[in-house]
């Protein structure tokens, strides 16, 4: 069926493309959907209308130039991709990154991965629709990206990081505004649970919906909170830590069964254990020079590295190739929506088109971060 | 002006003057509704989540649903090529007109209605039950598989939830032993029905808000998931006559609800001293209902269609005719 040449219609089923212009794949993914009624028996996810050629961009960039491009794949977590792209190169090239760089890192990641799940959040209600909370959600990340933007000059493509270090350091009014909004967002778990989750229909729309269970999101290579909501206790930060991970105390929350509502627990609880992480992050934050002295171009060793984070979304992995020279070989981001996205194709049948919606936004998928 | 008047009688006859009058008066009505409850609603929503609504065309931006009904006034009616234009065409009109209709017999106050027919409340089921067919129409003949599954999501539905909200006024009739509006309400001058018919009002509101598929019954126009429902491909003015039967139904399921349960016209209890016209109660109470409807429409999320039956077959109508099993008796003991 990918080569989407429709064969005659002999039995009660008809095509519906939904997509690449609706208004609830988020961004411009085609599903080609077979349908039975409002029953669908095959689904095809087609990607590639985002596509930018990040990759191979990479290849004609110096390992600088390219640091931009690393947060415009996945543009709800920019931080986090950041992050990783320059830990790859700092793990190649052997970098030092001093601890006051590494704690504000890692405070910039874990708020923007709060930003993150609160757009997913409201995003996913909406897909359900329910429209209020998604401008509840937008209010509290309003804050996250004001605080973000403060300190790294942007509110969602973020080149903050740099080789060695951050590129600015933070201010006491940084520290205070992340304190005022911890504690805010924390006030503000009892709106959502009462407006959201104790919500007998929202209940009804995402219990037992979508079940991806422990051998599914293994099979397809999934990561993130469908791994966790399907049982998996599996974080990079705790599996592989990095960066001051393994100093802080945080759980991984996870699901039983892997449905939908496993998944929004999942990402509700790990907003509370972000807060967590920021807090002692904050309370911890070393005095010291925020950049290690890096030459003006990194010329990493002859080599092949991989370097993987915790993405908002699951696992993201940067491979890449040197030659020796200031520009990379072969850049390879292993992404966590590509693998969670192509799970659809085995959940997605025998389910109602309103399920797609509800199971689609559940798995949180960011498509430029798929097609890249 | 009486002169002008007396010629108007003279020529149309008595009868047929108020019906022309009152047709008259009801349009203008439904309009300055369907633009008030659409600020309303947005007002409504907009306070719901904390943002401010509109704020720039007239006092509180009352005056911004005039602008935006210019704008639809103002733009192309698109005809898709692929469409069965007669029905595209028909469509928008069937869906409005049987709403107009349904308003003659909406007794405003005391004396101000435009017929007060002794099958009032026939006529209105009958005429809202038009509304289907216009959606099907629609549906169908846009030849879009979005509109298409609305359509047929939205029959479903609405067969379906018209038998609670059928069974649920039953026990009313029972009780005033008439279907002419008038005397719905008078039967309820010492105690409003819904005070001891609580059950009754509320299956009746569920089922109205199914009815008129507003959130979280919306499953017919589901924004997520079928882009626009049944009227994606329409555009304009047609859109607009969508638009405006929906807020008109929900005035009129509003009004048979203050009607039927809220003692139409008269005052509440205790309230009785105040020398409020019975219009006013009327809207006052019509418009609290909407304003409920509003309330619960940016509260809740969608509910999936196969809920939707299940709630309707499975709790719905039984607990409408166990409900009218139980009234049945009580009147008939009262009696």
């Amino acid at each position: 069926m990918t080569n989407q040449m429709l064969e005659p219609i002999t039995e009660q089923t008809y095509y519906l493309n939904m997509g690449p212009q609706h208004p609830s794949t988020h961004g411009v993914l085609r599903l080609f959907l077979k349908l039975d009624g409002e029953y669908i028996v095959e689904a095809d996810p087609i990607i590639g209308y985002g596509h930018r050629g990040h990759e191979k961009m990479a290849e004609s960039h110096l390992y600088e130039q390219f640091l931009p491009n690393s947060s415009r794949m996945d543009y709800l977590s920019g931080l986090l991709f950041n992050h990783g792209y320059v830990a790859a190169v700092e793990k190649m090239a052997g970098i030092e990154v001093p601890p006051r760089a590494e704690y504000i890192r890692v405070i910039c990641a874990e708020l923007n991965r709060i930003s993150s799940h609160l757009l997913w959040f409201g995003t996913y209600i909406m897909d359900l629709g329910g429209f209020t909370p998604f401008l509840y959600c937008f209010d509290d990340r309003e804050n996250i990206l004001d605080i973000l933007d403060h300190v790294s000059g942007s509110r969602l493509t973020y080149s903050y990081c740099r080789f060695g270090g951050v590129a600015k350091d933070l201010d006491d009014e940084f520290i205070s505004a992340t304190r005022q909004f911890i504690e805010r967002l924390r006030s503000r778990w009892d709106d959502y649970h009462n407006l959201v989750t104790k919500n007998v229909i929202f209940i009804h729309r995402a219990k037992d919906v979508g079940v991806i269970n422990r051998e599914l999101a293994l099979r397809f290579g999934c990561t993130g909170p469908i791994l966790r909501g399907a049982g998996v206790a599996y974080d990079i930060r705790k599996a592989e830590p990095y960066s001051v991970y393994p100093e802080l105390d945080f759980e991984i929350p996870t699901g039983t069964a892997g449905d939908a509502l496993d998944r929004y627990m999942v990402r509700l609880q790990e907003m509370e254990q972000s807060l967590r992480i920021v807090e002692q992050a904050l309370d911890r934050l070393p005095d010291g020079p925020i950049k290690a002295a890096v030459p003006h171009k990194v010329r990493p060793p002859k080599g092949d590295y991989y370097f993987a984070v915790e993405s908002a979304r699951g696992a993201l992995g940067f491979y890449i190739v040197s030659d020796g020279t200031s520009y990379p070989y072969r850049l390879k981001a292993r992404v966590p929506s590509y693998g969670n996205l192509q799970v659809l194709t085995d959940v997605l049948p025998g389910t109602l088109v309103a399920d797609t919606i509800s199971i689609l936004g559940s798995i949180d998928i960011v498509v430029p971060e798929v097609d890249r | 002006m009486a002169a002008a008047w007396q010629k108007l009688v003279n020529f149309l006859g008595p009868d047929l003057t108020i019906i022309v009058v009152g047709l008259v008066g009801v349009l203008a009505l439904v309009q300055v509704n369907a633009l008030f409850l659409v600020w309303l609603e947005r007002k409504v929503a907009a306070h719901i989540q904390l943002r401010i609504g509109p704020k720039e065309v007239g006092p509180f931006g009352i005056l911004q649903t005039i602008v935006d009904g210019v704008k639809l006034v103002s733009k192309e009616l698109i005809t898709p090529r692929h469409v069965d234009r007669k029905l595209f065409m028909l469509a928008p009109i069937a869906i409005f007109l049987p709403v107009l209709v349904s308003f003659v017999v909406i007794p405003f106050s005391e004396r101000l209605h435009i017929r007060d027919l002794n099958v009032g409340l026939l006529v209105i089921f009958a005429f809202s039950t038009f509304n289907v067919l216009a959606i099907l129409m629609g549906g169908w003949a846009s030849n879009n598989k979005y509109s298409l599954l609305g359509a047929v999501r939205s029959v479903a539905q609405n067969v379906a939830y018209e038998i609670p909200l059928l069974l649920s006024i039953l026990s009313v009739l029972l009780w005033s032993n008439s279907l002419q509006m008038s005397v719905i309400v008078e039967s309820q001058s010492n105690v409003w029905n819904v005070f001891w018919m609580p059950v009754a009002a509320l299956i009746y509101l569920i089922c109205a808000t199914a009815e008129t598929n507003r959130a979280p019954f919306d499953i017919p126009e589901a924004e997520s998931e079928l882009v626009a429902g049944f009227h994606t491909e329409y555009s304009g003015m047609r859109f607009a006559l969508f638009f405006l039967a929906e807020y008109s139904n929900m005035l009129i399921v509003a009004a048979v609800a203050t009607t039927l349960f809220f003692g139409g016209w008269k005052s509440p209890p205790f309230l009785g001293f105040l020398p409020v016209p019975g219009l006013i109660w009327f809207l006052l109470k019509t418009y609290i209902l909407i304003f409920v409807v509003m309330w619960v429409r940016w509260t809740f999320p969608r509910l999936r269609f196969d809920q939707l039956m299940n709630f309707c077959w499975k709790i719905m109508i039984p607990l409408a005719l166990f409900h009218l099993i139980v009234y049945a008796g009580i009147i008939k003991f009262i009696r």
